[in-house]
């Protein structure tokens, strides 16, 4: 079961990493990235089984700063669409070169 | 047949399948929808890793608190409606494809990988602790003991969050 645990965990970390790469809305790509978070999670919670209660332990903190994360994100992305009527990132070049 | 493997497999293929949902709709609503879909799914598999308070704060936390959170900012941002889609051109698709490719060759070993006896605990320790201190005992204990300072840490990290958050979506600073 652990093996299995770590190879769904990689699957759904890849999944995530290809939806940051190819979409342009910032809210999916933030959704994928908690994706990300979550197939981490996966990881600690399967290597506890074997090594000790810390895995455990250690998601709680994943989860604290994953909420954090997605509170002030979030309110980024809302004071970005108050300026730009938009949030592709097509329309976030503000630090691109011409 | 109903074997704990076999529901493993199961859910873990739930929460894949889901996932490619939620990367490949263009509604950020339904994206949304299939990522609630997936956390459910990876919480059934932490109840079956022995991780059961875990799988409840997965629940009321992810697919609770934070993704309805998502919810009502596309909501409030009113992009529920059909528009041009956001996925990118088929360049940056096959460039997805390949380097997700990549990646899944370089991690796939973990799916062979055997730990050293000498680091693992025996088997069933960790259903063990939680017998003797409870289910959610045993995960608080090492909280308020060896892990004190970083839990510290997460609450003064909470509170800047929600600082910051007011901050940002203040209409005027």
């Amino acid at each position: 079961m652990l093996n299995s645990a770590l190879a769904i965990s990689a699957i759904l970390f890849t999944i995530g990493v290809a939806g940051v790469l190819f979409r342009r809305n910032a809210i999916v790509i933030f959704m994928c990235v908690e994706l990300m978070l979550n197939a981490v999670n996966l990881t600690f919670v399967a290597l506890a089984q074997v090594l000790g209660i810390g895995g455990q332990v250690f998601v709680l903190f994943v989860m604290a700063v994953a909420a954090a994360e997605a509170a002030v994100g979030l309110s980024i992305i809302l004071a970005v669409y108050r300026h730009k009527q938009s949030v592709s990132l097509q329309n976030m070049n503000l630090l691109k070169d011409g | 047949m109903f074997s704990l493997h076999n529901f493993f497999v199961f859910f873990g293929g739930i929460a894949i399948v889901s996932a490619l949902l939620c990367i490949t709709r263009r509604s950020p609503i339904a994206s949304a929808l299939w990522l609630v879909v997936t956390l459910f799914a990876i919480a059934a598999l932490f109840v079956l890793l022995d991780a059961q308070f875990i799988a409840v704060l997965q629940v009321l936390v992810y697919a609770g608190a934070i993704m309805v959170l998502f919810l009502f900012v596309i909501m409030l941002l009113n992009l529920g409606r059909p528009g041009p889609s956001d996925i990118k051109g088929p360049l940056a698709l096959g460039v997805a494809v390949l380097l997700g490719g990549a990646m899944l060759f370089l991690l796939n070993p973990l799916s062979r990988t055997t730990l050293p006896g000498s680091i693992q605990l025996p088997a069933g320790s960790v259903a063990a602790l939680q017998q003797q201190r409870g289910i959610i005992g045993a995960v608080a204990n090492p909280l308020f003991d060896a892990y004190l300072i970083p839990f510290e840490i997460a609450s003064v990290l909470l509170l800047a969050a929600i600082v910051g958050a007011v901050v940002l979506a203040k209409r005027k600073l």
